[in-house]
């Protein structure tokens, strides 16, 4: 599913930097993590249903501590259907797990699009993985749903780890 | 959110929520538990899992809760129900993502004072040998071809191809190899993650533990499987790895779906199921078995793994370094078995989700030495703690569809544990109380830190006072492997 177009980059430290702070149009965080007793829980938010996705993205390479390493970098396309929101979100999270364990990447700059409802078109930068702290192994749908709050959306996901 | 007063009180350690406390249960809520344990489980969403579990179509009898519940996806971790095979259905989410996640002792004759002079050898030569850590490879490198005979034969693969002894496979859940198993249900992606994985343990709660046998409270099944105070005993805990998380994540994606097309209504997503006479609930069972072959295989190149680690750091320095398998259990899966309900013999499917298989006495499934006896059941503690080695009993396969307790239970989160606990400091006082630690990280290792979970003997204590599995020995950590 992915394209990619490659160059060359030398890493110096933590790169896909997410954005942890409150954007600058909501007053809540693009996304936290929540108490969860055995996985993990993280609540994400966004304006648009694409944003949200990005959030959820960068949410949860922070929650994994994926640190890359010097390396080639690659700029690589995605694209997905899937026939609601929520599914949407989690084939997205799942192919970016994928990635993270079978070609050892991590990932940034994230550049996405939602088009005709539930197909996602995403533009990122591929870089080689250097670390991880905490294996995900699957994005759950267990009470997943996409809600819409006064500032656009928002999901709560839970990870098997 | 349920409180005590919700429950009727059928023993000291049983409790049942009736089907009048939420309109949409089809069979009541049963856990096992004491008071204090009832009272920790009510902290988190387990019992909510449970209820969620006991709305599913075809749930016969009770949703069983074993002491060491705590919240998961779909169903609660320690969750058991059973689905008629007539009308019910069958739920990815109810099986868990990581198929037949389980564990197995290897028992020894090595004296603790024996081991001592070389246990920092030992511990380090099991490290080296069983590669472990998040997204770790194996050693093996296996052709299409010969995962396709992984997933089709589990145990017997690692047989025939000499990593395995007949022993081995007679003492394995299923003899190691789940009947239905079908490769061709498999996505290429699952086998592409599974074909480079096998023989490694992986990170989170998986562990290589090396143990003393502490304490023997039946002497005839200790004699049996070859426990004895003072003996080294060895536990390895893993499971299907990324195979088995993309089988879980394939299917509960597709059967979004099936819950659709058949007028299944759930209320929650993770519980999405078929029926088991559909093409999509058979599908998945063909597929969720083939992973449940791959991990008693992995399990058993891991054992291979431990047995030549054993040899490189003790030959010569011990009387026999021989590693006997006592029994190895599966604790996510689902299974076709025959229950009595309601005083009628019916066929069902066991969700068995963080779980132990504890059949009674007379089970022709088990090898000769147990059948007597019972099933052999492998409680592990929490890192540094106490594991149990627990019998099936008559009352087991009566009160919990043959199941019992597989762990101590989570109590607190895992980023409240970073926060809490000191990796670092946690190693220091393992290492001062004489356990040798190989751990991935420190992070990972304050995760599993013991004041995360449950007391295991609370947990034990239940299972044997209600009567579902009885106490054969008590095991006590020296060194632990995890990734």
């Amino acid at each position: 599913m992915f394209q990619t177009a490659r160059c060359t980059n030398q890493i110096v430290g933590p790169q896909y930097a997410p954005d942890i702070g409150y954007t600058a149009s909501m007053s809540m965080p693009p996304y936290e993590e929540i108490e969860h007793t055995a996985d993990l829980a993280l609540r994400v938010r966004g304006r648009d249903l694409a944003e949200l996705l990005r959030h959820a993205a960068e949410g949860m390479l922070d929650l994994s501590e994926a640190q890359p390493k010097p390396g080639e970098t690659r700029s690589v396309h995605l694209d997905l259907h899937a026939p609601d929101d929520e599914q949407l979100l989690v084939m997205w999270l799942e192919e970016l797990l994928y990635g993270m364990e079978m070609r050892e990447v991590t990932y940034r700059d994230f550049e996405i699009q939602v088009l005709n409802g539930n197909r996602l078109v995403a533009n990122m930068q591929e870089l080689p993985l250097g670390s991880l702290a905490m294996h995900i192994k699957a994005v759950t749908f267990h009470d997943l749903r996409i809600i819409p709050t006064q500032e656009g959306l928002e999901a709560t996901i839970v990870f098997d780890i | 959110m349920t409180n005590k007063q919700d429950f009727n009180r059928i023993s000291p350690v049983l409790w049942e929520l009736p089907t009048s406390f939420r309109q949409d249960m089809r069979v009541p809520v049963r856990i096992f538990a004491s008071e204090r344990l009832l009272e920790a489980t009510l902290g988190d969403r387990s019992v909510v899992q449970a209820v969620n579990a006991s709305t599913l179509p075809g749930v016969v009898g009770h949703v069983t809760v074993m002491p060491d519940v705590h919240q998961g996806y779909g169903f609660p971790i320690g969750g058991v129900a059973a689905t008629r095979l007539s009308d019910g259905v069958i739920s990815p989410g109810g099986i868990g993502y990581d198929i037949n996640c389980g564990v197995r002792m290897l028992a020894t004759s090595i004296r603790h004072e024996e081991i001592k002079p070389h246990l920092g050898d030992l511990a380090a030569a099991l490290n080296a040998h069983c590669p472990s850590g998040v997204g770790v490879k194996g050693k093996l490198r296996l052709s299409g071809k010969q995962l396709d005979a992984v997933l089709r034969k589990g145990s017997k693969w690692t047989l025939e191809q000499g990593y395995a002894t007949p022993e081995d496979v007679a003492r394995t859940e299923e003899n190691g190899s789940m009947q239905g198993a079908d490769p061709s249900f498999l996505s290429p992606r699952a086998k592409e993650r599974g074909r480079p994985q096998l023989g490694s343990l992986g990170a989170g709660n998986h562990f290589i533990e090396l143990e003393i046998v502490e304490e023997i409270y039946h002497a005839e099944a200790a004699e049996a499987m070859g426990l004895q105070v003072g003996n080294v005993v060895l536990q390895i805990h893993c499971g299907s790895r990324g195979l088995g998380h993309q089988v879980c994540s394939d299917y509960v994606r597709e059967l979004q779906g099936a819950v659709q097309r058949y007028g299944i209504q759930l209320p929650d997503r993770e519980l999405v199921c078929a029926p088991l006479d559909s093409p999509e609930g058979k599908r998945y069972f063909g597929a969720m078995a083939a992973a449940a072959n791959y991990a008693f295989a992995n399990r058993q190149v891991l054992t291979h793994h431990a047995r030549q680690a054993f040899e490189q750091a003790l030959a010569g320095k011990v009387r026999n370094w021989d590693l006997h398998l006592v029994y190895d259990v599966a604790h996510n899966i689902g299974k076709f078995e025959e229950h009595q309900i309601d005083d009628k013999r019916v066929k069902v499917c066991v969700h068995r989700k963080g779980a132990t298989r504890a059949f009674g006495p007379g089970f022709e499934g088990l090898p000769p030495e147990y059948r007597k006896l019972g099933q052999p059941v492998l409680v592990p503690g929490s890192m540094g703690t106490h594991s149990w080695v627990l019998l099936g009993t008559e009352q087991s396969m009566r009160q919990s569809f043959g199941s019992c307790a597989h762990g101590a239970g989570r109590v607190m989160s895992r980023s409240k544990a970073k926060r809490s606990i000191r990796g670092d400091k946690l190693f220091q006082e393992m290492q001062a109380e004489g356990i040798k630690v190989h751990a991935g990280s420190m992070p990972g290792l304050a995760e599993e830190a013991p004041q995360a979970y449950k007391d295991v003997d609370a947990v034990v204590q239940v299972v044997a006072e209600a009567g579902i599995a009885r106490k054969v020995a008590r095991v006590r950590p020296i060194a632990v492997i995890k990734g």
